[in-house]
């Protein structure tokens, strides 16, 4: 409750912050954003240094806001009514938040895997061309084929699709459809990949290979990972940032999150005492 | 007057009844010490529904039987000649009737009318007397029989629900009922109709010209059906072509681009088309849209008629709009969120994601909201009726008078022609034509919808 | 395993740099696409939106002059020699109803042959000298129809023989169309409908005031007529719709929410309920002119009701209703939430309990708003009215449903296809405009009660 002290006596509430022991470039810096629902404020004045080709997590109980900070780094909140961001999301000097930044193409840049699979009523192989597709980024049918074929196998999902490329995406289990979209997002070549939940659906089978993939692509991504499973964290991530009622309490390398929280609530949540 | 006196005293003498048996289940309930089954309304209710129902059911087989009975009994006081002479038999009972009621007849009055007129007034008197007492009688003996079973183990409140739940039945399996009678009714007189001409003839002729009502005369006139069919499909495919793109595209604005002010607005507005009544569009398209594209193709050298097939689809299609409309907006809306997400999510514009993801999800109920649309532009009316010529050819120039089936069942049915010839009876062949191809469109419609919402429940 | 992610085979996938750029490249043309697409959409809206406004519009602009009627007030002489009629009969002790009635007829027939024409032209006369001696002209200022209403005065009280009385007389079409300028003044003589001296009249009459523009009670207060549409008026029709309106409300309305408590509620879930479910959303979509047929089949070939009826007429229009009423209200059940029902259950109230007492209170609203848009719907239908005779002319007000009678979407069939049609036209249009006003009303009704009473759970 000490967050909440500190607000009432300075009127704000400072982020805890441990750097990396070796530190990474910064991919996307947010800095100073609020998110307002008509007259409510969602997300408080939060800051945060996103490192380029690592997986960030943002863990915290439900409504915290932190899928709804997921969601500004690619304008999802857009498509929301009255819904109002404020403050900056710098990527490589470019504001993510300026509306004079065409949003489809920050969504090319920017792309999102979602809580609950979502492949289009489509076959496997139109699921995966829709990207490219509408961006014109294929200059043929055989680059098209290449592209579904490289993100598919980036994806993991090659070895059991590739012989029903033309059935529809719905027609796959639970997982291989979140690998589906995945490779959806991959095939557009996006800088980030950002996920919401990505694992809530599936079962722990299914999670596991989700959780190898994306392992495998923080190799070439930059990827931000909401999650309500702090083991999932700990696996997959490189660093850990815990919501708290839209506050971002505390931030810093997934080890020292887990293993040396600074904060009460960041313990209590982490070990579990709530949340 | 004389029927609300009776009402109102069948009325009070219910709700006595109601007391009674409210009061008695509370007064047994406190003689015997113990709590009733059920609360005293239902006892109350009970006896209401004994008492009732049975001398009802005895009041119904008096009204369907007596007339039938006293008519038999007045017929044979009539002399043997008047008795066996249809018509003279027809004129006295009911001269009968009026010099029983006080009314009088004109002329000399036979020695047996007084007397069977007499024999009536009496006769009706007790008739009178007897079902009231009857009904009376039964209402009393039905009450005592509830009163006497009103005990505290007594399960009264199952029974009034058990009353109550046939009621509901009944009610639902009058929908059925309606089915069954257009089924029975319209194939029974259809058959009547192929007695009279080759269903061959009828289903595969090309030349409608059923002549007048053929009396005695040999030639029967032709009935083909083709000529109205093609008229209502030409019809149909004109205001399909019309309501189709509107509709839809007004659908998809409004589900996907208005704001929620917009939206408050103009849905109303636009679902005002779908409560005119269709006499209103038929002459419409009569006085206003007619002449003016005839106008239009006079200037442009084209011989357009103001009535016309093309007149009558475009102004079916401006009826069908918001019908399109409002089907197509709900089954838009229940593509989930989450495909539009996934869409937005790569970065698609709005147009990209309708029409490469939610048009293709929602494609299946749109078509069945079609299908729909299709059997209504095809049963439609009174626009055809006023705007379409009523010219049964074959012809494939929509701006040439046509005609369609329902146009000519209005026609066959509507002038002086004898119910039993085969000029009224055609009707019910086109109806029963029209009732099955609606039937097979809606009920695929129908299925595909409902299978469709399945999918995303 | 992370390492081969960059491996040659995989080389081939466009660099994030220049995918930017082919992004970029296309961006311009996809947002214009977008634009097109949202404002085809918007368009669409719009175009519905203003062939709301061009239908409203053209039927305002006809119709609305037809509510004023060019009327002047004439010193009328009831004069008894023209007027030339025995003492009105009365029924004497030696006399029979049925003597009685004849005599009244005889007299009424002898009233009915008075050459009120010349009664008009003696009146016409007085205000204008010439017409004593164009009898021809002077009957044709007036319209046909008044000559009934002089009678009916006279009918009603026989003692205002030889006595004079102010009354307001209709003008005849041809001199109301006239001075409201709805007919080319310049068309040479031989191609006028009104003679010189009769436009000469007219105009005078009309500048000193004797002929004025009065709302036309007319519409609402008489009957229809054939041949005299200055005088035709609603009343017949809107009582026959009344009636239909009140045996749809009666029938349809409680056996619909009945049906529909059942199927909601009670029904158990198995084929039989299924095949319910399909018929009733057939039957919502079976086009209406079958309903016709079942009513011409059943209540008029089968049961013998008498045609034209708006008893038949409601009944048809009941079993045409039903299923929109038990649609609404099943739909209106649905969206009360279990919870409640549950709660009511869960501190012991019986199934029907928690029916009656909780669930179907919080539906009523909804209830009400499906009865009112069926109630309107079947106002405004017109097809299966005609195939149960109530095309027929009729020109009485019914009494009872039993007795023939005409309905507002049937008058105005039958004004468009009236021989004087270009005199009917705006008749018409007021006829359609009234029916309309109730329209939108019961709509209007229904939407505020749907916001008013709507819940959000």
């Amino acid at each position: 409750m000490s967050a909440v002290a500190a607000e009432a006596s300075t009127g704000r509430y400072e982020t805890i912050r441990i750097a990396d022991p070796v530190a990474r470039p910064t991919k996307i810096a947010a800095k100073e954003v609020y998110v307002h629902y008509g007259a409510k404020e969602a997300l408080h004045h939060v800051s945060i240094d996103i490192p380029a080709q690592a997986v960030t997590a943002f863990i915290g109980p439900s409504g915290c806001g932190k899928s709804t900070f997921l969601r500004c780094f690619n304008r999802m909140n857009d498509t929301i009514e009255n819904c109002r961001v404020d403050g900056v999301l710098d990527m490589e000097g470019e504001d993510l938040n300026d509306h004079s930044l065409d949003v489809v193409l920050l969504r090319a840049r920017v792309g999102m895997v979602f809580q609950k699979p979502n492949p289009f009523p489509k076959s496997i192989f139109e699921n995966i061309a829709y990207g490219p597709r509408i961006h014109g980024v294929a200059q043929d049918k055989a680059h098209l084929q290449e592209i579904v074929e490289t993100s598919l196998k980036k994806a993991g999902l090659w070895e059991e699709v590739k012989d029903r490329l033309n059935e529809p995406g719905t027609g796959l289990s639970g997982g291989q459809q979140q690998r589906l979209c995945i490779a959806r997002a991959i095939a557009v070549s996006p800088e980030v990949i950002l996920m919401d939940e990505p694992c809530s659906a599936l079962d722990p089978i299914a999670t596991a290979k989700v959780e190898e993939l994306i392992g495998e692509l923080r190799q070439n991504y930059t990827i931000i990972i909401v999650t309500h499973s702090m083991s999932q964290a700990q696996r997959v991530s490189q660093r850990t940032a815990y919501f708290h009622l839209g506050y971002l309490v505390e931030e810093g390398p997934t080890e020292s999150i887990f293993n040396n929280p600074q904060e009460k609530r960041t313990k209590d949540y982490i070990t579990g005492v709530f949340g | 007057m004389n029927t609300l006196i009776v009402i109102a005293v069948i009325l009070i003498v219910l709700s006595l009844v109601y007391q009674w048996g409210a009061s008695t289940s509370r007064s047994v309930a406190r003689s015997a010490g113990v709590k009733m089954h059920s609360r005293p309304v239902y006892y109350g209710l009970l006896l209401v529904l004994w008492c009732a129902i049975p001398a009802a059911v005895v009041y119904v087989l008096y009204s369907l039987f007596a007339p039938t009975i006293i008519n038999s009994m007045i017929l044979s006081y009539l002399p043997a000649d008047v008795a066996g002479d249809p018509q003279a038999r027809v004129s006295a009972m009911s001269r009968i009737q009026n010099l029983a009621s006080g009314f009088g007849a004109l002329g000399d009055v036979p020695d047996y009318e007084r007397q069977a007129a007499r024999a009536l007034t009496s006769l009706r008197w007790t008739a009178n007397l007897a079902i009231v007492a009857l009904v009376a009688v039964v209402g009393v003996l039905g009450t005592l029989f509830a009163r006497s079973r009103i005990g505290p183990e007594y399960r009264a409140r199952n029974r009034v629900e058990w009353a109550i739940k046939a009621l509901l039945i009944t009610c639902s399996a009058i929908a059925i009922l309606t089915t069954v009678g257009i089924v029975l009714s319209v194939l029974s007189e259809a058959l009547r109709f192929f007695t009279f001409v080759n269903p061959i003839d009828f289903f595969f002729g090309t030349v409608w010209n059923p002549r007048f009502s053929s009396t005695g005369s040999g030639g029967q006139g032709d009935f083909g059906l083709l000529p109205l069919l093609w008229g209502t499909i030409m019809i149909t495919i004109i205001a399909m072509l019309v309501a189709v793109p509107v509709g839809l595209m007004a659908a998809i604005y409004l589900s996907e681009y208005a704001g929620a002010k917009f939206r408050f607005i103009s849905k109303p507005l636009l679902e005002v088309l779908a409560g005119i009544p269709t006499i209103v569009y038929g002459f419409f398209a009569l006085v206003t849209v007619g002449p003016f594209f005839s106008g239009i193709g006079a200037a442009l050298g084209l011989d357009v008629q103001a009535t016309s097939a093309f007149t009558a689809g475009i102004v079916m299609g401006i009826m069908i709009i918001p019908f399109v409309s409002s089907l197509s907006d709900d089954i838009i809306s229940q593509v989930p969120q989450t495909m539009r997400d996934g869409s937005y999510g790569l970065g698609a514009t709005r147009s990209e994601t309708i029409r490469k993801v939610i048009l293709p999800a929602a494609l299946p109920g749109i078509v069945g909201a079609f299908l729909l649309a299709v059997s209504r532009a095809v049963g439609e009316t009174m626009i055809v009726v006023l705007a379409a010529g009523n010219s049964p050819v074959l012809t494939a120039n929509p701006f040439e008078a046509v005609s369609t089936v329902t146009v000519t069942i209005v026609n066959q049915l509507t002038g002086d022609t004898d119910f039993a010839s085969p000029q009224s009876l055609v009707a019910f062949a086109l109806g029963l034509t029209l009732f099955v191809i609606t039937l097979c469109l809606n009920v695929v419609a129908i299925y595909i919808v409902k299978k469709y919402r399945e999918q995303y429940e | 395993m992370a390492s081969t992610a960059e491996t040659p085979a995989l080389a081939g996938a466009p660099s994030p740099r220049s995918n930017r750029d082919v992004v970029e490249q296309n961006l311009a043309r996809r947002h214009r696409n977008e634009a097109i697409f949202r404002f085809t959409g918007l368009g669409a809206i719009l175009v519905g939106i203003a062939l709301v406004g061009v239908l409203f519009g053209s039927i305002l602009i006809k119709g609305v002059p037809a509510f004023t009627q060019a009327t002047m007030t004439l010193e009328v002489d009831f004069d008894p020699e023209i007027i030339n009629i025995p003492e009105r009969p009365v029924l004497q002790a030696s006399q029979s109803v049925a003597e009685y009635e004849q005599a009244l007829l005889s007299w009424r027939r002898r009233l009915a042959f008075v050459n009120w024409n010349k009664v008009i032209q003696a009146s016409l006369a007085k205000v204008l000298p010439a017409a004593a001696d164009n009898a021809r002209d002077a009957a044709g200022m007036i319209a046909s129809g008044e000559r009934i209403k002089l009678r009916d005065m006279v009918e009603a009280d026989p003692s205002i023989v030889g006595t004079t009385q102010a009354v307001s007389l209709v003008a005849a079409a041809n001199v109301d169309v006239w001075l409201k300028g709805n007919i080319d003044r310049t068309l040479p003589q031989h191609m006028q409908q009104l003679s010189k001296l009769q436009q000469e009249w007219s105009d005078e009459l009309y500048q000193r005031g004797v002929i004025s523009m009065a709302f036309s009670t007319a519409l609402f207060t008489n009957v229809d007529s054939r041949s005299s549409p200055a005088t035709a008026g609603l009343l017949g029709a809107i009582v026959g719709s009344v009636m239909m309106m009140l045996i749809v409300l009666v029938v349809a309305v409680p056996i619909g929410v009945m049906a529909a408590i059942y199927l909601e509620e009670f029904a158990p879930k198995n084929r039989l309920t299924d095949l319910i479910e399909v018929n009733i959303n057939n039957l919502a979509a079976v086009p209406s002119i079958v309903f016709g047929l079942l009513g011409a089949a059943v209540f008029i070939n089968f049961l013998g009701l008498p045609l034209s009826a708006p008893i038949v007429g409601g009944l048809v229009l009941s079993l045409m209703t039903l299923p929109t009423v038990i649609i609404a209200s099943r739909a209106s059940l649905r969206a009360v939430p279990p919870s409640i029902r549950q709660a009511a259950l869960g501190v012991g109230a019986s199934p029907m309990q928690a029916m009656f007492h909780h669930t179907l209170p919080l539906a009523v609203p909804g209830m009400l708003t499906g009865a009112i848009i069926g109630v309107a719907q079947a106002l405004g239908e017109t097809a299966p009215l005609l195939l149960i005779g109530m095309n027929a002319f009729v020109a009485s007000v019914p009494s009872t449903p039993m007795e023939q009678s005409s309905a507002l979407p049937v008058q105005i069939y039958l004004w468009q296809g009236n021989e004087l049609r270009n005199f009917f036209e705006a008749r018409t249009s007021a006829a359609i405009i009234v029916l309309l006003a109730v329209m939108i009303t019961l709509n209007a009704l229904a939407i505020f009660l749907r916001n008013r009473f709507e819940r959000r759970w």
